[in-house]
């Protein structure tokens, strides 16, 4: 029968393809094992060119002190969709992320990493940190100075959506925070004023990125919210002669926290040069990269010697004001929540 | 060259209705077709034209305008970057592996679809269509669910020491998936268009079934083939969603270009994410050339 011996002979490629796919899969299998001398860096969306700076001069150190060399292999991405990837076997030795909350998920769904991951390194896991800040259109031409400033009638601001994006909490935190210092604590008041700045937003944007896209090439808006290391990098990326930084008078510590993954680390007997990369992060020399990658450094001499750049703020935490971040997530981002009812009719 | 639109064209002049007319403006016609008239028809032209420039050719010439921005110094310094050049050698060996697989898979389905009936035919037609109807990133997200650590096999595999998600094979396993209806529906629209005359009549005359399928069919399906290698080559190459979530991204090892190209862009180096793209672009022109490059040999 002809028409069979036909079929047999596409199983049979069917097959040959298969095996083919199957032996590139061993192979880059063998590769992963047989390198322990590498390790993953699974980190936030925008960190690529800072730790493209730091790594090679910890792989130097590594290698002075150990003789050996460790290759580190970065990853980026938004940091929930990076943790929900390591809950699923992205096999990251350490994580460097930009939310607190992202790098829970890892111990509450996945167990992971220990309960007391933040008592594990200095300043609560977090080496270095930034906050909320303002980048303003050359000249300041609307005299923005403060959050104040953000929920007048003549002022439009631009962030991202609050619902999706991790910024704009920040932002809608710290406008909260300043509100509630001003008027007392009072929390109805102070949705009363995010509310205004609320309204005062032409579009939101689902990201950070969209956000200064839209402020900086559609030209909208007179004020764009966002970490002040992202303030800076606009400002190279597109002039600085363009626009101008503003810092406000209060706004809320934005913690970098890192963690070694123990049950990967475990597996792949990486726990030391984990633990030792996260160290090297709170080193002088790191610290020095940091503070010119324009996020504020935690060592006292780095930061003395970058305090030109960073200008006085009063910083609040998310644990003074409001409690912690399992309480934020249930007063504030819960679905019908504080920040539901500021962002009514949006 | 041309054999497509005449056809088509030719039926639409025949059924008109009125005296059969010429393309010559200058006889004499009482009954002028809608977009006969100069002035119709300038304009109409110039609307396809300036839609035409406005969103197909300016934003791939904005690619190489920006990507070249600040010279062909850090544009070549961008390309070689070794991240960058990673991602373009992975986004080719993807298209190397996916490729020939979907090319076998597509000649055997749609050998099977239009030479043989059989119960579930349509159920099998359905299915091979059901990588076109899903988003790219459900698909992602299925693969996810069932390969990864707390998906339905992640047990098994973690019991074997196997990690599939966020690897090389990952990233070929989501791109066969999202691209294998490319070449045979390709193929199953023209061999239905072909019939299976030549080959009964081979097998007739004698013909073994390989010689049969060497010297009838394939040389029958080589133009559908052609074209649905190169649609489903172009759409691995592109492939964003899916490959997204079971990359895990990591620099230097499964970064394709196109999540290479979202890194740089989202890391303010808009000069490095545009030249990544117009490797992109370079790649695609790359097919296209190869395709019309194939035409000529016709």
């Amino acid at each position: 029968m002809t028409l069979r011996n036909l079929a047999r002979a596409g199983l049979g490629f069917l097959l040959l393809t298969g095996l083919l796919a199957g032996g590139v899969h061993a192979r880059a299998d063998e590769v992963a094992a047989a390198a322990p001398g590498d390790i993953l860096n699974v980190s936030y969306d925008v960190g690529r060119e800072l730790f493209a700076e730091i790594n090679p001069v910890f792989q130097a150190k590594w290698k002075a002190e150990k003789g050996a060399d460790v290759t580190i292999n970065q990853s980026h991405g938004g940091t929930s969709k990076q943790a929900r990837s390591i809950l699923e076997g992205l096999q990251a030795d350490v994580v460097t992320f930009n939310q607190v909350t992202d790098v829970q998920l890892l111990h509450d769904k996945g167990q992971l990493i220990p309960a007391d991951w933040q008592a594990k390194f200095p300043n609560k896991s977090s080496p270095f940190y930034s906050l909320p800040s303002f980048l303003v259109r050359a000249g300041n031409p609307k005299n923005i100075k403060d959050w104040d400033d953000l929920a007048r009638d003549d002022v439009k601001v631009i962030f991202p959506n609050p619902k999706t994006s991790g910024n704009a909490r920040y932002t809608y935190l710290a406008a909260t925070a300043f509100a509630l210092d001003k008027f007392g604590g009072d929390q109805a008041k102070a949705t009363e004023f995010v509310k205004k700045i609320f309204a005062n937003v032409p579009v939101f944007d689902a990201g950070g990125r969209a956000a200064t896209t839209t402020f900086v090439e559609r030209g909208i808006g007179d004020v764009l919210v966002t970490f002040e290391a992202e303030v800076q990098g606009a400002r190279k990326e597109f002039g600085a002669d363009k626009y101008d930084a503003v810092t406000p008078s209060l706004s809320l510590l934005a913690e970098f926290p890192v963690a070694v993954v123990e049950s990967v680390a475990a597996k792949r007997g990486s726990q030391d040069v984990s633990t030792a990369y996260l160290n090297f992060l709170y080193t002088p020399e790191a610290q020095e990269i940091i503070a010119r990658h324009a996020y504020r450094a935690t060592d006292g001499t780095v930061a003395k010697a970058h305090a030109a750049d960073f200008p006085a703020v009063k910083l609040v935490t998310a644990e003074d004001v409001f409690g912690g971040w399992e309480k934020i997530a249930k007063e504030h981002f819960a679905s019908g929540g504080l920040l539901d009812q500021a962002f009514v009719n949006q | 060259m041309s054999g497509l639109p005449s056809p088509i064209g030719s039926a639409l002049v025949t059924d008109l209705p009125g005296p059969v007319h010429h393309d010559d403006d200058s006889a004499p016609h009482r009954q002028r077709r809608i977009g006969q008239r100069p002035a119709v028809r300038r304009s109409l032209i110039g609307l396809a034209a300036f839609v035409g420039a406005g969103f197909l050719l300016l934003p791939v010439v904005v690619i190489f305008v920006e990507a070249l921005r600040l010279g062909l110094g850090p544009y070549f310094e961008a390309i070689s970057e070794s991240a960058t050049r990673h991602a373009i050698w992975l986004t080719v060996l993807t298209a190397i592996v996916v490729v020939p697989v979907n090319i076998g898979f597509g000649i055997c389905a749609a050998w099977a679809i239009t030479r043989f009936t059989f119960k579930g035919k349509k159920l099998l037609i359905t299915l091979i269509e059901i990588p076109f109807s899903i988003s790219p990133i459900v698909a992602g997200v299925a693969y996810l669910f069932l390969y990864g650590s707390q998906g339905l096999l992640g047990p098994l595999l973690a019991a074997y020491e196997v990690q599939v998600m966020f690897t090389v094979p990952a990233i070929f396993l989501v791109s066969l998936f999202v691209t294998s209806p490319f070449v045979a529906r390709e193929l199953i629209a023209t061999m239905q268009v072909q019939g299976n005359d030549y080959e009964e009549a081979a097998l007739s005359l004698g013909a073994s079934g390989w010689k049969t399928f060497l010297l009838v069919t394939l040389p029958g399906m080589k133009w559908g083939l052609l074209y649905g290698a190169l649609l489903c080559n172009a759409r691995v190459m592109g492939e964003f969603g899916a490959v997204s979530v079971v990359s895990g991204s990591i620099r230097g090892q499964t970064n394709t270009l196109p999540l290479q190209i979202e890194l740089l862009f989202n890391d303010f180096s808009s000069v490095g994410a545009f030249a990544a793209a117009t490797i992109l672009t370079l790649l695609a022109l790359l097919s296209l050339a190869g395709k019309i490059w194939l035409e000529r040999q016709r």
